[in-house]
């Protein structure tokens, strides 16, 4: 008969004896282990660390409340994750190759990269734009580009994420008028757009107006799309970009649930019912380089707003308290000595993102310190995703990862440390307040300060670039946007302008400003001022009249 | 030998928010001993120019992520010349190609530094280029 054995009373034991008389020969490595987010980690986790919870309520089964196992309660052996490469640059036509490649080496989702003049909407004709057009992606000044850029692409086959944020309904109204000409009905449309402004101001910088105002735009779109869109993700609230911007683990997902709470505050102050419109939220992390830190942060953030959306908001329906969430690898983890050593970084990101459960995945190429990539650097980023796809095993099983003692304590622990930073940003009044105040802005400025610190003070090692470091020969092939496609794309520009009824567009942004001193939805009128071929700077320039633009305050801390 | 406190404009030309490298190098110059202004995102080549002089500044650091430095870089190198700013040093980051390097060198720009280049060597190069010049005068 096996005598009952305290696991305390073991483990005390063992530190007595096993561990002490190995430690007194040698030491470990370092005194403290510590992640991303200063979580001491023990040395070895043991049952005892997460016991005396309710699994039920703590970990529960997949596809079922808090959904720390999945959303799905088959996951990727349902399905695998989409396998969506963030793309675009030079012109709609280039761009428009460059998705049709990407989709016969097997992609099954477009991700649209736009260049800044069309992510802060302006025209590429517009003096600030020098240098920017088709750059860090495709330019976009009317439908008439839109209709190039999806070309001979069935809007019906395919799901496309847009990352759009200040100038969101613009474009994803050129997108419904696309599917209209491809006679696609506006229900039958399956994609996202970003649409979240308010990492833009803590991390991103592609705002055009005020927080007030952007939130009015969002929260129209939230209405329009629950009407005419239903399987639209109307927001893509993101924690990807505070990452880059220097963020901890728990600092991401402490400022982009925050950010998630605001948008539900704001779209239920406009009368909405949560659950009429929850079950759209999407949302968008980092999977950066502690790799059980990565796994648990995925786990946690999805429990955790599971526990708002019910606890604090009512929800009522299932879809209303999941968190369905796109990945994409660290950019800012990249580097530019030894840039093959990215492949690498890259694939263990990926993983901890499909071992977190993630619902689609961007994992970048080994060339993005220097540029955007290289049709040669994309494939072998796309290969890293289909060989853990098909040849790793990992997705065969829901949640393999679950129960591991230290995952678990690690979702725990990250819970804990980002429901704390929820509960400031609540006291100060929520996420706005908090990023009027700059809070966020402070406290991610000082996360990039400490990493930085850590690297330069060889705390942090990195390899090949303060360690294992070589002599080099510059990487070559590099993708170089031609300057040629700044003109080409103005001169495109003119001719939409001398070709389209002037009347019929100055009419439409003259009922655009009109709705937009008012309180009605703005979608309609910015979907007939798309429709009769008037400029994203136009547009913009009708709304900036009305709603002012915003100004960052900018201190270094 | 009068010792003048370096001064230094950490400025993000054209549209691209990326201001991580930005605000970490200037805090880093600041806590180094040197006075730092930073402009903020989206300044024109223009507007920073006008700063750098109006500022009596040493440095220009340019932070560019969005692949428009070689536009932006030699046109803050061609004003702070046409405006009497001929002798501030110009020097850039960011996701720059090292193609790109020759170019922007040739327009101007003292150095450029690549993404993972350890602070201390900014700092180094600074101290040097203006150290040699004090001994110039």
């Amino acid at each position: 008969m096996k005598s009952k054995v305290n696991l305390r009373d073991e483990y005390a034991r063992w530190e007595e004896t096993t561990l002490k008389k190995v430690l007194e020969r040698s030491a470990e490595r370092r005194e403290s282990f510590k992640t991303t987010s200063d979580i001491d980690l023990k040395r070895v986790y043991m049952p005892f660390d997460t016991e005396g919870r309710d699994y039920m309520q703590e970990m529960g089964l997949p596809g079922e409340y808090p959904f720390t196992r999945g959303v799905q309660p088959t996951m990727y052996r349902g399905r695998f994750w989409t396998m969506r490469q963030y793309a675009g640059f030079a012109t709609a036509e280039e761009t428009n190759q460059r998705y049709k490649y990407l989709l016969r080496q097997g992609q099954t989702g477009l991700s649209v990269a736009f260049d800044l003049p069309t992510q802060i909407g302006y025209d590429s004709d517009y003096p600030l734009c020098t240098g920017e057009v088709g750059k860090c992606g495709v330019a976009i000044d009317s439908l008439a580009d839109m209709e190039i850029l999806f070309d001979g692409i069935p809007l019906d086959k395919v799901s496309t994420s847009m990352t759009i944020n200040a100038t969101a309904a613009m474009l994803l109204a050129m997108y419904i008028a696309v599917a209209h000409k491809q006679a696609v009905p506006m229900d039958q449309l399956r994609g996202t757009i970003q649409n979240d402004i308010l990492k833009e101001y803590t991390a991103r910088g592609t705002y055009i107006y005020p927080p007030r105002e952007s939130m009015r735009i969002i929260t129209d779109i939230f209405a329009f799309c629950g009407e005419h869109l239903p399987q639209w993700n109307t927001i893509s609230i993101s924690g990807y970009h505070i990452r880059e911007a220097g963020s901890s683990a728990v600092q991401e997902v402490a400022f982009t649930l925050a950010d998630g709470i605001a948008y539900v505050e704001a779209a239920i102050e406009t009368g909405m019912d949560v659950d009429s419109f929850a079950s759209r939220l999407s949302f968008f992390f980092g999977a950066h380089n502690n790799f059980l830190e990565e796994i648990a942060k995925f786990r946690a953030a999805r429990r955790m707003w599971a526990r708002i959306m019910r606890e604090r908001f009512g929800a009522r329906k299932p879809s209303s308290w999941m968190l369905r969430f796109h990945t994409q690898t660290a950019g800012c983890t990249l580097t530019a000595q030894q840039p093959a050593n990215n492949v690498i970084r890259v694939a263990f990101q990926a993983l901890s993102a499909v071992l977190g459960g993630t619902q689609s995945l961007h994992t970048n190429s080994r060339d993005e310190a220097f540029a955007l990539p290289s049709e040669e650097s994309v494939t072998i980023a796309l290969r890293t995703q289909q060989i853990i796809a098909y040849e790793n095993g990992v997705a065969d099983i829901v949640d393999p990862l679950g129960g591991s003692y230290a995952i678990e304590a690690l979702t725990d622990q990250i819970e804990e440390r980002a429901t704390e930073y929820i509960h400031k940003i609540d006291e100060m009044g929520g996420a706005i307040k908090g990023i009027e105040s700059g809070f966020m802005q402070r406290e991610i400025a000082d996360s990039a300060y400490r990493y930085q610190r850590e690297i330069e003070e060889k705390e942090r090692i990195v390899v090949g670039l303060n360690e294992f470091t070589a002599e080099e020969t510059p990487f070559a092939d590099i993708l170089q946007i031609r300057p040629e496609v700044e003109r080409y794309q103005k001169e495109k520009l003119n001719r939409v302008r001398g070709k389209r009824d002037s009347k019929k567009v100055q009419d439409s942004l003259n009922r655009l400003r009109e709705a937009a001193q008012g309180t009605e939805n703005l979608m309609p009128y910015i979907l007939e001022a798309v429709k009769c071929y008037a400029t994203l700077g136009e547009i913009a320039d009708a709304m900036r009249e009305v709603f002012g633009e915003h100004r960052e305050h900018t201190t270094i801390t | 030998m009068s010792k003048r406190t370096i001064r230094v404009l950490i400025a993000k030309p054209g549209l691209d928010g990326h201001d991580r490298g930005a605000k970490v190098i200037a805090r880093a110059l600041r806590d180094a001993g040197m006075e730092v202004i930073y402009t903020g995102i989206r300044q024109t080549p223009e507007q920073i120019a006008v700063t750098a002089i109006q500022e009596g500044v040493d440095v220009v650091g340019l932070s560019c992520l969005s692949g428009a430095h070689k536009q932006l870089f030699p046109e803050v190198v061609q004003l702070l010349r046409q405006k009497g700013g001929g002798d501030i040093i110009v020097i850039g980051g960011g996701i720059i190609p090292y193609e790109d390097i020759p170019i922007l060198k040739e327009a101007g720009v003292a150095e450029v530094f690549q993404p993972g280049t350890p602070i201390e060597e900014i700092i180094r190069f600074i101290s040097s280029r203006l150290g040699n010049r004090n001994r110039g005068h």
